[in-house]
């Protein structure tokens, strides 16, 4: 017997998923994101002499004299992989960690540290 | 067993790392998923303290990427990079072969193990091709 009626205010069930389908499809189309991204960079990387403008032209190409496909593209496949890797590492959490407290705390250590990983790579990205 | 017998509830548990690692002789499948939760967590506690780092370092100027592989930070990085390009590419083979399960397909016993022994090889064959890319630009 569920006592749904006494979960309000501080009785509230804030552990669990609750949105297990939503994160389950995100992970999927993240990861054919990545998928696509990676092996397209991949070979790139393997059919190119790799130096120091050949390395940073794969991440600042152009496509029509100007739009800036190369930054647009890795910085959507980077947002990808840090909603990939919110879903994984909270998986991983839900599974080995079953104190509350503790369990909240490391998921939002992990959003802290996936997004100051996002803010990161693209100040540095666009400011190249 | 009798009718009237009632049958006890079946315990669901998550396996511990005991449980893995001792306890159970994983299937292949298995070891390929535990890798692949291993890599993944390996390459999220990298991403911004080694992988965004070093990005930047490639990409600041010609005199940092240049200097990425000289010295003994050098063979560091090599060492480093080597263990998170295993991660990432294991990642990902297990990952297209989780998206193929996801589509149905794959899903006999023998057909699981057989892409399972793939993604093992195939993403160790991939390390070493791109650790000898690597090794020599670094």
């Amino acid at each position: 017997m569920e006592h749904r009626y006494e979960q309000y205010g501080h009785k509230r069930l804030a552990v669990g998923s609750g949105y297990g389908t939503m994160d389950f499809i995100a992970q999927r189309t993240t990861a054919i994101i990545l998928a696509v991204y990676s092996i397209l960079f991949l070979l790139a990387v393997i059919f190119t002499k790799i130096d120091y403008d050949s390395w940073t032209n794969l991440f600042t190409f152009t496509w029509f004299g100007g739009f800036p496909t190369g930054k647009i593209s890795t910085t959507l496949a980077f947002l990808a992989l840090a909603y990939h890797a919110w879903v994984g590492v909270r998986d991983i959490w839900m599974d080995y960690v079953t104190c509350a407290t503790l369990r909240l705390s490391l998921q939002v250590l992990t959003v802290m540290w996936l997004v100051s990983s996002v803010v990161y790579f693209a100040s540095v990205l666009w400011s190249l | 067993m009798s009718e009237n017998q009632k049958k006890p509830n079946r315990e669901f548990r998550n396996l511990s790392l005991r449980n893995i690692t001792v306890d159970y002789k994983l299937p292949l499948p298995g070891k390929v998923s535990i890798l692949h939760r291993v890599s993944g967590a390996l390459l999220f506690l990298a991403l911004p303290i080694v992988l965004v780092p070093l990005f930047a370092a490639s990409v600041g100027s010609p005199e940092s990427f240049a200097n990425l592989g000289s010295g003994f930070g050098g063979f560091l990085l090599k060492l480093i990079l080597l263990v998170l390009i295993w991660g990432f590419m294991h990642h990902l083979c297990a990952g297209i072969r989780y998206l193929t399960l996801d589509f149905g397909r794959g899903l006999d016993k023998a057909d699981a193990q057989k892409s399972a022994k793939l993604v093992l090889i195939v993403s160790l064959v991939l390390t070493v091709i791109f650790a000898i890319k690597m090794f020599g630009v670094l």
